[in-house]
């Protein structure tokens, strides 16, 4: 079974009284462990469908399972619910909250858990070890550069273990050394640890990285591209 | 950490706004709470009314007197149980500005219907023998230094001449609304020189202050003793104590109402003042709001976080406004003329009404926010740039 199945999906927009399409009847499967990169110009939709597949925008017709669950069909509560427990999100800009530490922000899924204070402060370490920043725990945002920001955003992606991350242009404030950084830490996180990566970019670079890339074109999706 | 934690960083994320915030609430809570006590210190009077008192006038004004010999009259209708007299002497003492509450009155049955004045019963023995002495209130020795044995000198007005008293006895108040900056002293040492200077004013006294039986009879024994003096040269008009009382403070009642539509217009500023942060600053973390419910935080948690944002700002400028409060009304006291207010105290129920109007604004200042926030989609919200 697929980890992610969007089967003919289209989404519009109302401006006014007009209706904008985004999407035209997109179906694509997203195998676990699977890092997909989506590509396209900007307004092809790319966002918009990672939005779908993240939970946190609805369909105008059409189904999305993600490991067997029709998220277009939750509730709100129970959608949020869901985001929490099994998506890890990674943003362009990072948004972490900045009166918080690294330590604070990476926590901040965590509180939505039934985890006690020890186990919270363990999986923390643990997903700050991992991208790097064990010492910088302490720190926050706006003491840290932007490669270490993007590195605190995906530990708090990560920190709740979740099956599935998605990550809309994660390098795309970044210099190039620092975008570098980031996806050997995405490619490391698909490859060691399994998690299944959904990731938008205009960078082709960044895209080389993942293991399947799919252009959206104008909101039709466009033919696969398989690396090896 | 905990998400309390968050409230409190973000309430005091923009330092210079949220201080001003906080001080601009403290100012309208005090000044919400000043006002109160000004009110409570108007209507202090009609406060400490007793109900099984009622008071005896002419009927035509407060301001003409009435015969002696009414007194025993009133002591016979039923449902009197005791009698006392007061004549208001006004005077000077030391200088015009010295405003206090100076009043001839029957030493042997004065106690007897006004049990709020609590007296040391040696004193009182002493006040009662000696013709020139007169009792003041604790509030009153305190405000002059004036101890047992000190003499007292007033300059008359109504009943011109020096006037020469002593110190006898410093009433202490039964509760919190009883007057202590009266000044009392023998009825009979008034009216011998009054009959001695002036003939034609003796024999007669401002009001009766009439102790009841039964409050709930007080109107039927009104009545009687009001027939009892119809169409004499000196009609009477008996009414509670309350009703008397209220009849001075309705002389100001516009002042009063102005005072306390003051009170309630600063917490609407307050509202307003707490309301605009509140928007400013839900309004900059759009983004974030967004964040978290992408993180799966719910709509209550949401509410939780600007609700408590809001409460934390209102709560600590409640704290300092009532912190404040008590230096402010001691200085308006200090400031005000003596004895204009009697009885000037901050009543608990200030306290509790000037604190829950603090926490409602800060309850009311959130809603705005929280509606935008809550109906702000994370995909919208994620694409704000504040």
């Amino acid at each position: 079974m697929a980890a992610i199945s969007v089967t003919n999906v289209t989404k519009s927009y109302q401006r006014d009284k007009t209706s904008v399409p985004v999407l035209n009847d997109v179906s694509i499967s997203v195998q676990q462990g699977e890092f997909l990169a989506l590509m396209g110009p900007s307004g092809s939709g790319k966002t918009t469908l990672l939005n779908l597949i993240a939970g946190i925008d609805r369909p105008t017709s059409g189904s999305i399972l993600v490991q067997g669950i029709d998220i277009a069909t939750l509730g709100e509560t129970a959608l949020a619910k869901w985001r929490a427990q099994k998506v890890g999100f990674i943003f362009q800009f990072y948004n972490l909250i900045p009166v918080l530490s690294a330590f604070e922000n990476v926590e901040l899924p965590l509180m939505l858990t039934s985890l006690s204070k020890k186990e919270r402060k363990q999986q923390v370490e643990t997903a700050l070890s991992v991208v790097g920043l064990a010492d910088r725990m302490t720190h926050s945002p706006n003491q840290l550069s932007g490669g270490q920001q993007q590195r605190v955003a995906i530990a708090r992606a990560i920190a709740t273990d979740p099956d599935i991350i998605v990550a809309d242009e994660p390098t795309g404030d970044l210099d190039k050394l620092s975008a570098d950084e980031i996806m050997t830490l995405l490619e490391r996180l698909n490859s060691e640890f399994g998690k299944t990566i959904v990731m938008v970019t205009h960078d082709p670079r960044a895209a080389e990285r993942a293991k399947v890339v799919r252009h959206l074109d104008k909101g039709d999706l466009l033919a696969e591209e398989v690396r090896s | 950490m905990k998400l309390v934690k968050l409230i409190f960083k973000n309430a005091l994320r923009h330092k210079l706004r949220a201080s001003l915030t906080i001080v601009g609430i403290a100012i309208a809570v005090m000044s919400f709470g000043l006002l109160r006590t000004v009110v409570t210190a108007w209507n202090a009077g009609v406060a400490s009314s007793a109900a099984d008192r009622l008071i005896t006038r002419q009927s035509v004004s407060f301001i003409f007197p009435l015969p002696y010999a009414y007194r025993d009259q009133i002591g016979k209708v039923p449902g009197v149980a005791k009698v006392t007299w007061f004549n208001w002497f006004g005077g000077v003492y030391k200088d015009k500005t010295q405003f206090f509450a100076r009043m001839a009155c029957d030493p042997e049955t004065l106690f007897d219907v006004y049990p709020e004045f609590v007296m040391d019963a040696e004193q009182l023995a002493v006040f009662k023998k000696e013709r020139n002495s007169c009792i003041i209130g604790s509030g009153l020795a305190q405000t002059y230094n004036l101890k047992v044995g000190d003499a007292m000198e007033m300059d008359g007005d109504i009943y011109p001449g020096k006037w020469q008293f002593v110190v006898r006895g410093i009433y202490k108040p039964r509760d919190k609304a009883t007057d202590v900056t009266q000044m009392f002293f023998h009825w009979q040492y008034l009216d011998e020189r009054i009959r001695r200077d002036d003939p034609s004013r003796a024999g007669n006294m401002g009001w009766f202050a009439v102790k009841v039986n039964d409050p709930t009879q007080s109107a039927s024994v009104s009545e009687q003793i009001d027939a009892l003096f119809k169409n004499s040269r000196a009609e009477t008009k008996t009414e509670t104590e309350r009703a008397f009382q209220q009849g001075f403070v309705a002389a100001s009642g516009a002042v009063l109402t102005a005072i306390n539509v003051m009170s309630f217009v600063i917490i609407g500023i307050i509202m307003l003042v707490l309301g605009n942060t509140m928007i400013m600053s839900a309004r900059e973390r759009t983004r974030e709001y967004a964040v978290l419910k992408t993180l799966g935080f719910s709509g209550g948690h949401l509410i939780m976080f600007i609700a408590g944002e809001s409460l934390v700002i209102s709560f600590l400028g409640a704290v300092i406004g009532l912190a404040l409060l008590v230096p402010m009304v001691s200085n308006f006291e200090q400031v005000m003329p003596k004895g204009f207010f009697p009885v000037f105290y901050i009543e608990p129920s200030t306290w509790v009404i000037a604190a829950a109007a603090a926490m409602l604004v800060g309850v009311a200042a959130a809603i705005v926010p929280i509606q935008r926030a809550l109906r702000t989609r994370i995909v919208d919200g994620l694409r704000f740039i504040g």
